[in-house]
């Protein structure tokens, strides 16, 4: 069990990683929080996991149960409550992007303006 | 040994979360990364629950990632401007 255990974290630590990467390099808000917030949600829950496995099912393990689920319901509820707020704050998209269908939504119709 | 691996990459993502607190050009960059790093911090805690053998450690990350969520929405309505009740 300690071996499957040792996998899962590592293989979250390296999901961590790649997250962080993202939120360094990528272009504007929007590209950040969708990479940041899916990577680093994903690897978090795996180290859990994965330290339940460790440990097995003692108090450590139960709690690192408990947080896993805890994080998987917030973390994608707290990234959509961001990025409707910096939509509607009026932070602009990457000069790149080729569409904004939330924009489209609110103003009933399409818009047009390609980049 | 493998453990100072697992702790050397956390810290070197969260110095990156933490640049990108600095550096964000607008306030829901910075509010991301505060987010990302809060998130991280609950796998370090659960890293140093299995060094230690001591449970608490994980008390601390289920408080974290709450407390993190909480000023993720807070701030997400701050930045929409419109009031909690709404």
């Amino acid at each position: 069990m300690s071996e499957i255990g040792l996998v899962l974290i590592s293989v979250g630590v390296v999901f961590d990683l790649f997250g962080c990467i993202g939120l360094v390099r990528l272009p504007d808000i929007y590209n950040r929080l969708q990479a940041a917030t899916k990577c680093v949600t994903l690897g978090t829950c795996m180290i859990l996991i994965g330290v339940a496995f460790y440990t097995g099912l003692d108090a450590i393990g139960v709690k690192a149960i408990i947080c896993a689920v805890f994080i998987l319901l917030t973390s994608p509820t707290g990234a959509h409550a961001l990025a409707r707020g910096s939509h509607r704050s009026g932070v602009p998209l990457w000069e790149g992007s080729v569409g904004d269908k939330y924009r489209e939504d609110k103003e009933g119709g399409e818009v047009h303006e390609e980049a | 040994m493998i453990w100072w691996m697992f702790f050397s990459i956390l810290a070197l993502s969260g110095l990156m979360c933490l640049y990108r607190v600095g550096a964000g050009p607008t306030p829901p960059d910075r509010t991301v990364a505060i987010d990302i790093f809060g998130t991280l911090v609950v796998g370090f805690c659960a890293l140093l629950g299995i060094i230690e053998g001591r449970d608490f450690f994980l008390n601390i990350a289920i408080a974290w990632a709450l407390l993190s969520f909480l000023g993720t929405v807070a701030l997400a309505k701050y930045l929409e401007g419109r009031g909690f009740d709404e």
